[in-house]
Parts: C-alpha cells; structure tokens; sequence
C-alpha cells in the first residue's frame, strides 16, 4: 500500500466515523425531542382537563347549588343532598377504614417484618390497591345490600372504606418503617412496653406521613363512583339516615351527566369542578404536609 | 422516703402489650380476609350463571335480558380491546415522560413537573368520564374519524375499523381516555426504577462516549426491564378495571359485528355499572356477577404479575450493587 492510498483509506476511516457520529448525535436528538413531546403530551391533558373543568362548571355556581335538592328535569336546584351525602359517607369512611389501615401497618412495620404472613398481607394489600374498585361494589353488594334487602348509606361507607385500607396500611408501613430503630432501641431500654413505644415514638415520628396516606385516602374516595352505584345507590331527596339510600355527588354527576336535560348537565358540570378541586386541593395538601417534615 | 407504687396501672405492660399485638395482626389478617370474602361472594353470587353456562360464557355473544340468555364475550372483548389501546399509547408516552424525569429535566423543575403528572392520576375518574362524553369525543369525531371516513369510505379493511355513526364514542375514545389515565402510573414505575439504576453504570457509558439515548436503550434499560414490565403491567391492571370513565364514552351497545374503533360496544366495567342496579335477581344478576368474577380473575394475575415483576428488580439490584 503506497502512502498516497493509506492517506486516502485514513480519510475515508475519519469520514466513515463523523458520519457514524452524526447518525448517532442524530438519534439521541430525536430521541429526547420525542421525550420532551412526551411530557408535553402528558401536560397537555391536564391543563385541557383543568380548562374544561373550570370553564363548564364556575357558571354553574351559585347559592342554590349548595341550598337545594337535586331537582327533576327542566327544573331548578341544586345538590346540596348529593354534597351531604358525599361528605357524610367519605367522613364515615375514613374514620372506619383508618384505624385498622394503620394497625394493619403497624403489624407489617413493627411486629412482623420478614414473616410469611406479613409478606402475604403485603401481596394481597398491593392487589388490592389496585383491585377494580366496582369489584368491591360487587362484594359488598352481595354481603350487605343482599342480605339487609336495602340499599344504604351504610353500604355505601362500608364499600368507601374498603378501599380506604389498603392506601392507609401501604402508607403507614413505609413511614414507620422509614423511623429510625435507635428511637425505638432508647425507648426500649428505658422499660417502655412495646405498644407504648409504638403509640407515643414511632407513630408519633410518623405522624406527617400518616396523615399524608389518610388525606390520600380521602382523596380517592371521594371521587369514587364505580363502588357506590349499587350500594348507596342515589337519592333524590335530603336524607341522613343512613340506613336508606344516600345520594353522593359522584353517582349523581353521572345520572344527570348521561341524561339529555340541559339543566342537569350543568348541575353535573358544577358538581365535576367541586369534585375535581376538592380532590386536587387534598393531594396539595397532602404533598406541603409531607415536605414540611 | 417514697415508696415504690404497689398497684399496677390497670393495664398491664403485658397484657396491654398481647392485646395490641392482637389487634395488629387481626388488622393484618382482616385484609387477607377480604381478598377471600371478594373472592368467594363472586363465586356464590356467580354460581347459577357459572353451573348454567360453565366456560361456555366466555365465548358466547348472547346478551339477551328479555330471552334470560347470557354470554360474556362482547363485554370481555371490549375491556381486552380498550386496555390494548390505552396500552398501545401510554407505554411510549410514559417512557417518554419518565426518560425526561429522569435525565432531561433541569433539576428545579423535576418536582413541580413530577408532581403535575402525578395529579394526573389524582383527578377522579368521573373527570374523565364526563370530560371525555361533553369535549373529547365531539373533537375526536368531528376532527379524527370524519376525516378518517372520507379517506378510507371504499377501502375493504380500513374502511371497516372506521366505519360508525359520526360521534367519537367508542372503543377508541375509550381506549384513549384509559391511556390518559394510566399513564401516571406507568411513568411514576419507570421514573422510581430508571433511578435505582446505579450512577456509576451510567457514568461508565457516559465514559465511554455513549449518547444519553444509548445510555438509556443500552444500560438503563437493560438493568430496569424487569421494573418497567412491572409498570406496564401496573398500568394494564389499572385500565382493565377502570369503571367510570369508560361508562362514559364507550356507548353501551352489546354488539360485536363491527370490528370498527368507532362503534359503540361494552365493557365488563361498563355492563356492571349500568345495568347492575336495575337486574333483578336470578340468572340476569347471576351473569353480571359472573362477568365481575372474569374481571377480579384477569386483574388479579396482571397484578400479581406486575408485583412480581417489581420484587425481583428490588432484590437483584441489592445483589447487584
């Protein structure tokens, strides 16, 4: 090979390996161009959401929206029974599905880390987590409604607050479990019994992420429709007792939504923008709460 | 001198201590309890349908309340079709947003950003549902499927899957809206397990002279699989079970005649949510309970799977490191 060709070949060699960079600079660009149009993508969505929310549903506020019954077509009202009922029934809830959320977690973080039992409650609570949530409609259909032959708000708390568990018992374990052991060992060495260190030192120290997971809890739920349909079923009129059927704002947005009067849709439209802020405003929360600690 | 207490507070160190210990695990086995309390109600529920019909089900098109006929499959069809579709958009669009999350984003920006995602999950599903019915689906036809009809009136194939009353209500927008909603969930998976990768691997591609997308095609990527299936997975289970927001746009017909995206048809979520109240007892409920039986079975094993999946990862990466 004489000197001439190998100048040539080690051109070549540099040009083959520029354009080999090219291609790949090339590619990373498009990739992260794809990747930025992504998060836009996924951006895009929620502002529309939020816009659309805000739009459709600030008209429909007004005073009778909070002070009258839902009506019937083409009349004048408001959901003032529904938002009771909602509040009454996500209350309720909350207040049955914590308690055994956070002992379930206490038991998972503090008495049975590595055990066979806690690493199936763990499986099954993470299903559950999941689970579709018209299933535990279903379930508790079938072991509530169908034996008392009634529809009720307590059908509908007890539906609320199965789903209630699972958030709480997930969050309250990875709180506790993030508490460090040496507050637990000082307790302990000073003769403390072991629900007294859980109660007043680790749940304690945990108090914000609890709180966090409950307020997350609340926030699911209050959005939740696929489980109350047939267990609150709805009401047209005011009622606090719970032993009948309970209106919610959820199932009541989505009779009046799915029907073709213009004056229960923009009841409907008010009740999403109560619904969507309310929800939002509590994840808010939530989040300053955490990061306050 | 004090004396030292004689009488023991009324609960005992002991006796308050087994007594607690109790009440936890009590707490713990109750929500083993009610995985197998929904399971068994579903069966019992279920049972004149599931010894009228057996498998056969599954495969049957019949829904017919007037003739007390049923079969599931035009219900089942159309939450398998829906979720494929949700799936089909989000996986990419969560990768996306995820690969942004985790290396493109300017680090002040990565929280207020994360979160704004995360919101997305938040918003409750009759958001969806509503917004789809009332905003999307009037855009998607007038914009989407009219067009879509012009292009395609004569093609054969096409022209079938486009085919439909011109109101973008459908499997489609269905499928759609499910990809907007599980998307939070998939990103939020692959965004935590892009970050377990161990830096030091990157660097060394980085090292080498590797691009940020070959970085994550060939290090990250590799290393998280199993994570990033799991959150798929996730995401799958998620839309499987959506009620709500696909009641809403999926139009409520029992039909599967058409293969188009745009005709309306049903979901097993859609069929519960609609005509369960209304069923009366017997073999109508029977079926219906029947259908929710087939949706906690599927769920439960893409769960169960996405969990697994999400296990493993957790545990070579403490080997691997």
């Amino acid at each position: 090979m004489s000197t001439a060709q190998r100048l040539i070949s080690a051109a070549d060699q540099a040009v083959a390996r520029q354009a080999r960079f090219n291609g790949r600079n090339r590619v990373n660009k498009i990739a992260l161009f794809l990747s930025l149009a992504a998060m836009g993508f996924g951006l895009f969505w929620l502002v529309w959401i939020l816009w659309e929310t805000l739009r459709l549903g600030l008209g429909g506020l007004d005073l009778a929206l909070f002070s009258q019954m839902t009506p019937p077509p083409n009349e004048d009202g408001g959901i003032a029974n529904a938002i009771f009922g909602s509040m009454v029934m996500v209350v309720l809830a909350t207040f049955v599905g914590t308690p055994i959320g956070v002992m379930a977690g206490i038991y998972l973080a503090e008495y049975d880390t590595h055990g066979w039992l806690a690493s199936v409650t763990r499986f099954v609570n993470d299903i559950l987590l999941s689970a579709p949530s018209i299933v535990i409609g279903l379930f508790v259909y079938a072991v509530v409604v169908a034996r008392f032959k009634s529809y009720s708000g307590w059908a509908g708390v007890i539906a609320l607050a199965l789903i209630v568990i699972p958030v709480v018992i997930r969050t309250t374990e990875n709180m506790l479990l993030l508490v460090p052991a040496g507050l637990r060992e000082a307790a302990y060495a000073l003769g403390t019994p072991k629900w007294k260190v859980i109660i007043k030192i680790t749940l304690r120290a945990a108090k914000a992420g609890v709180i966090t997971g409950v307020l997350l809890a609340v926030a699911r739920i209050a959005g939740e429709t696929a489980p109350l349909l047939f267990t609150a079923l709805n009401n047209q009129f005011w009622n606090a007792d719970l032993s009948k059927p309970m209106a919610s704002l959820p199932v009541t947005i989505f009779k009046f939504a799915m029907s073709p009067y213009e004056n229960w849709q923009r009841l409907a439209w008010a009740g999403v923008f109560l619904i969507t802020m309310a929800v939002l405003g509590l994840n808010i929360v939530a989040r300053i709460v955490t990061r306050q600690k | 001198m004090t004396k030292p207490p004689t009488k023991k507070p009324l609960l005992s160190g002991t006796v308050a201590d087994k007594l607690f210990g109790w009440l936890a695990k009590g707490a713990a086995l109750l929500t083993l309890a009610l995985l197998i309390g929904i399971l068994g109600s579903l069966v019992i529920g279920a049972w004149p349908a599931i010894a009228k019909y057996g498998l056969g089900f599954l495969t049957s098109t019949t829904w017919d309340p007037v003739l007390n006929e049923y079969g599931g499959l035009v219900m089942i069809y159309g939450t398998l079709a829906t979720s494929v579709i949700a799936l089909l958009i989000a996986v990419p669009v969560s990768f996306g947003i995820a690969l942004f999350l985790t290396e493109l984003s300017p680090s002040w920006l990565k929280r207020p950003l994360g979160t704004a995602i995360e919101l997305l999950a938040a918003v409750p599903s009759i958001v969806y549902g509503m917004w789809g019915l009332m905003v999307f689906a009037p855009i998607l036809a007038k914009y989407v499927q009219q067009p879509l009809q012009a292009v395609f009136s004569g093609v054969p194939v096409l022209g079938a899957f486009v085919s439909g009353p011109p109101v973008g209500i459908g499997i489609l927008s269905a499928g759609i809206i499910l990809a907007i909603m599980i998307i939070p969930f998939i990103a939020s998976v692959m965004r935590d397990v892009f970050e377990v990768t161990p830096p030091l691997l990157k660097e060394s591609a980085y090292g080498l002279g590797a691009t940020t997308w070959e970085v994550i095609s060939k290090v990250v990527l590799p290393y998280t699989k199993t994570g990033v299936i799991g959150g798929i997975m996730l995401g799958l289970g998620r839309a499987l079970g959506e009620t709500m927001a696909v009641t809403f746009v999926i139009g409520n017909m029992n039909q599967l005649n058409s293969l188009s995206l745009f005709e309306a048809a049903n979901s097993i979520t859609s069929a519960l949510a609609n005509e369960f109240a209304e069923a009366g007892e017997g073999l109508h409920q029977a079926s219906l309970i029947y259908l929710g039986l087939v949706l906690f079975f599927i769920t439960f094993v893409v769960l169960s799977c996405s969990k697994l999946l999400l296990t493993r990862l957790k545990k070579s990466e403490g080997k691997k490191s």
